[in-house]
């Protein structure tokens, strides 16, 4: 395998990775606050319709994002009022979560476009297009560091780079933070926030609205980033895959990163080497595809250690009388 | 009470009126869905040509899940829809579970196999690998890297069946050429994954692809979305797909499923049932696309040799293996 091939499958793991690795933070700072969050999927999936649907109508990608981040907030914001408000069951509001936005996206793009639930293609504007970062060109004759620069550094979609700067932002604002420290501590031991005068409802609404808004860079990602348009189911299970890497993280910000990447980089191996030869036998493609469930039962069975949750998560918080 | 009798006499003239209208025919569509750009949307062209030259009347279904299927037959066979045209390999089994059960009622599948067919159903395939055949050739004498590319769906042998046809015209053309084949996945999700499908594209464009072939259904979309982001050439599949990038799809590999639908509805009580039936070049069951779109990337020479090949596979002078005559590809490993 040479250094081209390589940057390739490098490249290719980062386009499938910012969906995943914005999915995990989204559901990383609903859970640290005490809120499981199976909708990921779903907000992901209702993201990638408006963004989409929005930008193709539009013309501009950036209407498409701020409409898909609207219509995500207003998935997580019916999760809150279901499980913050309500009461309700967590798990049960983000299964109704997923089946919604399943059902919603499909209908309302059949009804808009009439064309079996998918958008128009996007071009030109409605669209992101890879950025080129200064001195790409002149760099690219640098040997090593010169073409990795210019392939995989420079020439990624803006939601990529800021996918990668959340993660920085998120320790920072989690570990750092007054703030971060409330929405830990709702968490693990929300009576404790509320004897310090802080509002335990507040600060989750506050998490859940987080998660809103990186779902929805995520499904924006997908359908306006990496493919020109929306097609129905077309988050394939990867908010599913993000709730795994999370677990897989910890919790925590910096593993998720490296969590998602070790998924996105499984995937892009499997899709460039679909059948690997090791010498005598050879490795068949439904193995790769498989790979990334398989680590995660083994390395949580035994190499991660405890992955412990927050303490107070899936619970409802009732004051005491 | 007198409210009551209303409403018992409109139910009643109802049930009467849905026995009058008994020739009604019914499309299931399977689970890419009826707007998939491709198989079904071919299927669904069909029925609709049906309908407004007629002025008749179909039901339909998309199917959403696996457990639906038999489900669905048994529903449109109770309502008194006749013919009951299905599309997709996976519904053959269930068709001929339920096909003993309604004598009266005939059934149609397209693209399934069954070792027995009951007298009630008619099956039709289409010899996709003979259409295949002749877009290979066009892409193997459109690329200038000497590779192209495949990208198929689900792995299952029908797909097989597409790209051996496909490798064995891009041979002919050209015979040191290399051909990378991918399956998207192998699960009926495989024909809904735009993403991966253009990660696919990419990967192989990476590997020197220059034209690539989407049999795919609605993964195709993103395939053909791909290279034309990366500016090289598609095959579309199925439907014309010329028109989703103009200028930028060679071809597309047209398989009439429309044709077949039309004439099944067309038929309708006549159908001839308890066979196969087996569209081909001859009888223009399947070809390649040529419109507005795509006129200036085919030069005369490559229509000639495609045109040249057709006539041939047609007399039988050129014989194209099919992948399900031993399971196998001569050229193509999968």
């Amino acid at each position: 395998m040479d250094y081209a091939t390589l940057l390739q499958v490098a490249d290719s793991t980062v386009r499938l990775s910012v969906p995943l690795l914005l999915a995990c933070l989204a559901g990383l700072y609903s859970e640290r606050a005490g809120i499981f969050d199976i909708g990921l999927e779903g907000k992901m999936l209702m993201a990638a319709f408006t963004s989409a649907a929005l930008a193709a109508v539009s013309g501009s990608v950036w209407i498409g994002l701020l409409a898909g981040i609207a219509s995500s907030m207003l998935l997580a914001g019916l999760h809150g009022l279901a499980s913050i408000t309500f009461r309700g069951n967590q798990l049960i509001s983000g299964v109704a979560i997923n089946f919604l936005a399943s059902g919603l996206t499909v209908v309302i793009a059949q009804a808009w476009f009439e064309q079996g639930g998918r958008t128009p293609s996007l071009q030109g504007a409605a669209r992101f297009e890879p950025i080129t970062l200064p001195l790409a060109e002149t760099l690219q004759g640098v040997p090593v560091f010169g073409p990795l620069y210019a392939e995989l550094i420079s020439g990624q979609t803006a939601l990529a780079y800021v996918g990668f700067a959340m993660v920085p932002l998120t320790w920072w604002l989690l570990f750092r933070t007054r703030f971060g420290l409330r929405l830990r501590a709702v968490g693990e031991a929300p009576e404790a926030v509320d004897t310090a005068g802080v509002s335990v409802i507040r600060m989750r609404f506050a998490a859940v609205a987080i998660a809103g808004v990186l779902c929805g860079l995520a499904g924006a990602y997908l359908a306006t980033a990496l493919q020109a348009g929306f097609v129905r189911e077309m988050t394939a299970g990867r908010g599913f895959i993000a709730l795994a890497a999370l677990i897989f993280a910890k919790w925590r910000p910096w593993y998720a990163l490296s969590a998602t990447l070790l998924f996105g980089l499984l995937q892009a191996v499997a899709l460039r080497f679909q059948n690997i030869d090791i010498g005598t036998f050879t490795v068949p493609v439904q193995f790769m595809d498989a790979l990334p469930y398989i680590l995660t039962v083994v390395i949580l069975a035994g190499f991660v250690g405890k992955a412990i949750p927050p303490r107070a998560g899936g619970e409802p918080y009732v004051k005491e009388r | 009470m007198t409210l009551m009798r209303t409403f018992l006499g409109a139910a009643a003239t109802l049930a009467l009126g849905a026995t009058a209208a008994l020739a009604e025919p019914a499309v299931i569509f399977d689970l890419g869905g009826k707007f998939d750009k491709s198989f079904n949307e071919a299927a669904f062209n069909g029925a609709e040509r049906w309908a407004t030259e007629t002025g008749g009347k179909y039901l339909e279904i998309e199917m959403q899940s696996e457990a639906q299927r038999e489900q669905a037959l048994r529903r449109f066979a109770e309502t008194g829809a006749n013919p009951i045209i299905t599309t997709g390999f996976a519904m053959a089994d269930p068709v001929a579970e339920v096909a003993p059960d309604y004598p009266d009622t005939k059934f149609v599948n397209i693209d399934g196999f069954l070792p027995e067919i009951p007298p009630n159903v008619q099956m039709i395939v289409f010899e996709e690998h003979q259409g295949s055949y002749l877009v290979g050739m066009l892409a193997a004498m459109k690329s200038a890297n000497g590779t192209v590319g495949f990208v198929g769906g689900m792995d299952i042998p029908l797909i097989r069946h597409f790209a051996c046809g496909y490798a064995q015209g891009a041979k002919a053309v050209n015979p040191d050429i290399s051909i990378i084949a991918n399956m998207t996945g192998t699960t009926p999700a495989a024909w809904n994954n735009p993403v991966k499908g253009g990660e696919l594209a990419q990967a192989q464009i990476a590997q020197g692809a220059d034209v690539i072939y989407a049999a795919a259904g609605g993964t195709g979309v993103g395939v053909l979305q791909a290279a034309a982001d990366a500016d090289i050439l598609s095959i579309g599949v199925d439907s014309n797909q010329n028109h989703l990038h103009p200028g930028k799809v060679l071809t597309s590999m047209l398989k009439r499923v429309d044709v077949a639908v039309y004439k099944s509805m067309i038929a309708g009580d006549a159908l001839e049932t308890g066979s196969m039936q087996v569209l081909g070049l001859a009888d223009d069951g399947v070809g390649y696309a040529v419109d507005e779109n795509n006129e200036a990337l085919l030069s005369e020479e490559m229509v000639a040799a495609a045109e040249g090949a057709k006539a041939k596979i047609i007399a039988g002078e050129l014989d194209v293996v099919s992948y399900y005559a031993n399971d196998s590809c001569p050229v193509l490993d999968f």
